[in-house]
């Protein structure tokens, strides 16, 4: 590469990347988290003030995100956002966004594994090497030896889920588009009602957790089949909830009247997150499920 | 690290103040502060992996010793491991694209400097998560630190003491810090290039990190997944990994080793492309094959990807899955051979020089071949039920791991340590280093060949009498290798505090790129307007 530079000679605002100053927020996260997973360890394994440094860990992460995000919603309401700036932080999201998607891809690919290959696997060696007694190897498992349970169908919540994701993910939409045009109204209403879909969603997935444990059986220790279901849709589950934190943040921000057309990353990147729960939320419905 | 916030404030010219003492480094948005953060961890974590190896190699020095209990010594192996490859090469690979990738390609800084901080910030809390019941064990907690060897292979792990709850938190901070570090850098590349750098004027050590980005946001997702079901198998009544409810050890394997092979080119490829330039440097002639060297780059990231089960073909698998396994591994010498017909053309009848960085390129060219032939050799699934679970499998990964990564990464240091610190280093001394390097690595590892083939077993705290001399030869050379870091230690300081002769700004005179126009250090904010490379 040839290496002789000349220095542009007329800078102006968009040829000048805007550098933050020094931040204590990002290490405060850090020792958050150092005190929320030392308590983990210590939590799960029964030990002690366990409970109390999980807890000590999440107040402090909680005001050093709160803190950390204000920051930059100020400097953003400062304008030293541009163009050049705008588009580091959509290729951030995005590229999040894909390491989120293969997080997931891993865990439908765990229960690709379990269901295709193990399963059957163990299904086709010497009776006497069965996990348990009358171990037939379908699917679902028929529980681990001693522990039947039920399980939920595709028609009923989860049928009703998948129409109010899907919803949800139009009307999200809906809201963009308004802004693109500058009706903060359609905006603002747009979120609302997708925040409303949404935490009906959450509601109706808590419900449908505590009716397979109270009144099905089915449950984290019931077998692959229980770990594979539980696993999936909780950890859809809790991205659902961070992008309803997330859109709610977004909410209070429109009211405020905090974007416009030209400056709408924060609308745009949490969209984007919701459309990716939402594609999510299919891939359960069928694989986990249907199917 | 006070010698370093001495030297820097003493010599740049800032526009705007920055907070002193330990505050700046706590809180620093800037790139070239991170990245000298992530280059101290790795060295000193370096050291610190260094020492449980010493620590096994004493173990190990004659049959039935007692230097070490079953138990510490299942510890250091594992430990030894882990510090290496998340502590230690990690890190330092990081550090070198924080501080060069911006000046490389006339960026201000980091896309996203914040972000940046903290992708650092989350390496010391997982250091000592890690170790962290190392701490509860004095207390009467526990067991002490994970102890399943680094690839904490289930049923094992599932029953170990809690040493493995903390490395699964532990591999979960560094999972985020390493995403982090992957976004940053892909941003950067994507949207901070001057003008006139187009992508296929990017410098290969850019183009070789942006791969390894891509790398991580593929595989480390998928470790940090299996981390989780490892948890929830451990404590909340899960069977992923248990047959007692349907499923299957083996399955940790596959994710662990999707995670882990790419994991071998993760620490690799950013040393490739370090070595590009710093063999076109001293052999005073333009890189030979970039185009080249870059396809080789996106096909080695494509097959690493697909190739992962070649470390288990002793676990168990159907035929056509070992069929497919082994030719697709052998497949990635390709790409691999490219890359060293390109160093090797890039030195080619160039005016070459042996300066310190050079003795360890050239090194790494040798020793990494080494690794990789003996790679094909293990690629062959008939073979490796050989050697597998050898001394002939440490051997090989040595030599790829440090004969690749760590030859580059101290090439990359004596190359960018007078740029970095603007003094430079004792040349004298980093001879003496590179000798010894050679000789004790050699030495320790040469031997673990020849005990592999004979079959010693790998990961045992102790062996049959036959193996006591290829141990004694080994230990040997692992104390010479040891001791020969302290070299790179004393050559650090040497050029931290700054005494020798300055750096002039070009530092080699075979140097080319934008980071070799700016002054020996750059000043703390470079590229504040955007320079045009034409
Ligand atoms: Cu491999």
């Amino acid at each position: 590469m040839s290496a002789d530079i000349t220095m542009t000679s007329n800078v102006t605002g968009s040829q000048r990347y805007y550098l933050p100053q020094p931040s204590p927020y990002p290490v405060l996260v850090s020792a958050a988290l150092l005190v929320l997973f030392i308590g983990s360890g210590l939590r799960v394994n029964g030990v002690g003030a366990g409970s109390w440094l999980m807890a000590a860990g999440l107040l402090l992460l909680l005001y050093a995100v709160v803190h950390w995000f204000s920051g930059v919603i100020a400097e953003s309401r400062g304008g030293v956002y541009h163009r050049w700036e705008s588009r580091s932080f959509r290729l951030g999201m995005i590229w999040f966004i894909i390491s989120e998607i293969v997080l997931f891809a891993t865990f439908f690919a765990v229960l690709f594994y379990e269901r295709r290959i193990s399963v059957p696997w163990l299904a086709s060696l010497d009776p006497r090497f069965s996990p348990w007694p009358g171990f037939v190897g379908g699917w679902p498992t028929a529980g681990p030896a001693g522990h039947r349970f039920a399980t939920i169908g595709p028609l009923g919540i989860p049928l009703v889920n998948t129409i109010l994701l899907l919803s949800s993910g139009a009307t999200v939409t809906w809201a963009h588009w308004g802004l693109k045009e500058n009706r903060r109204q359609q905006l603002i209403a747009g979120l609302i009602v997708t925040i409303l879909l949404g935490a009906v969603f959450v509601l109706l997935q808590a419900y449908e957790f505590h009716h397979a444990y109270t009144e099905l059986g089915l449950t984290l220790g019931s077998g692959v089949y229980g770990a594979t279901f539980f696993m999936l849709t909780g950890l859809h589950g809790l991205h659902v909830t961070v992008g309803l934190v997330m859109l709610t943040t977004i909410l209070g921000r429109s009211l405020k009247g905090h974007f416009s057309a030209e400056h709408r990353f924060a609308v745009e990147a949490v969209s984007w997150y919701w459309h990716f729960v939402d594609v999510v939320w299919l891939c359960l419905f069928v694989l986990v499920y249907s199917v | 690290m006070s010698s370093v916030s001495a030297y820097v404030n003493e010599h740049e010219h800032e526009h705007d103040h920055k907070p002193r003492g330990l505050a700046r480094w706590l809180f620093t948005t800037n790139h070239k502060d991170i990245g000298i953060l992530y280059m101290l961890f790795g060295v000193t974590f370096f050291l610190v992996g260094g020492l449980f190896a010493e620590l096994i190699r004493a173990q190990l020095i004659h049959p039935a010793n007692h230097v070490l209990t079953p138990e510490l010594y299942n510890q250091a192996i594992t430990l030894h491991g882990l510090v290496m490859v998340f502590a230690a090469l990690m890190p330092v690979t990081a550090g070198f694209a924080n501080y060069v990738i911006p000046l490389m390609i006339g960026a201000p800084d980091m896309a996203l400097p914040r972000l940046n901080n903290w992708g650092f910030w989350l390496l010391p809390p997982a250091a000592v998560v890690l170790v962290f019941p190392g701490i509860l064990q004095l207390f009467g907690v526990g067991n002490g630190p994970i102890d399943t060897g680094w690839t904490i292979y289930a049923p094992l792990s599932v029953r170990s003491g809690l040493g493995v709850d903390f490395a699964i938190f532990a591999i979960v901070l560094l999972g985020a810090s390493s995403l982090m570090a992957s976004i940053n850098i892909i941003v950067t590349i994507f949207n901070m290039r001057a003008p006139g750098v187009t992508m296929m004027k990017l410098p290969l050590f850019a183009w070789s990190w942006l791969i390894t980005a891509f790398l991580l946001i593929a595989v480390f997702p998928a470790l940090i997944a299996g981390g989780l079901m490892l948890l929830t198998d451990r404590h909340f009544g899960t069977h992923f990994f248990s047959a007692a409810g349907g499923g299957d050890p083996v399955l940790w394997e596959h994710l662990f080793w999707f995670f882990g092979h790419p994991e071998v080119y993760i620490l690799l490829l950013p040393t490739a492309g370090l070595l590009s330039h710093i063999l076109s440097a001293f052999a005073r002639k333009p890189i030979f094959g970039y185009r080249a060297q870059v396809y080789a780059y996106w096909t080695i990231g494509v097959l690493s990807v697909i190739v992962w089960a070649h470390h288990m073909f002793t676990s168990g698998m159907p035929i056509a899955g070992q069929l497919y396994f082994m030719y697709s591994t052998m497949a990635i010498s390709i790409p691999v051979t490219v890359l060293f017909i390109c160093w090797l053309g890039t030195i080619w009848r160039g005016a070459l020089s042996f300066e310190t960085p050079m003795l360890f390129a050239l090194g790494y060219i040798g020793l990494f071949g080494i690794g990789g032939l003996t790679g094909l050799t293990l690629a062959d699934a008939v073979a490796d039920q050989q050697y597998h679970n050898s001394y002939y499998l440490v051997a090989h990964f040595h030599y790829t791991l440090f004969g690749g990564p760590i030859m580059g990464v101290m090439a990359a240091a004596y190359f960018y340590l007078p740029k970095i610190t603007g003094h430079m280093y004792s040349e004298r001394a980093g001879r003496w280093h590179f000798w010894l390097c050679i000789i004790g690595f050699n030495l320790t590892f040469i031997p673990q060949f020849l005990a592999g083939i004979a079959g010693a077993e790998r990961r045992v705290v102790d062996y049959p009498i036959q193996f006591a001399g290829f141990h004694m030869a080994s230990s040997i050379g692992a104390f010479i290798l040891g001791a020969a870091q302290l070299l790179l230690v004393y050559n650090i300081v040497v050029a931290w505090r700054g005494r020798t002769e300055p750096a002039s700004a070009r530092v080699w005179e075979g140097a080319q790129g934008l980071e070799f126009t700016l002054p020996s250090p750059p000043p703390y904010h470079t590229f504040a307007e955007r320079p045009a490379v034409v």
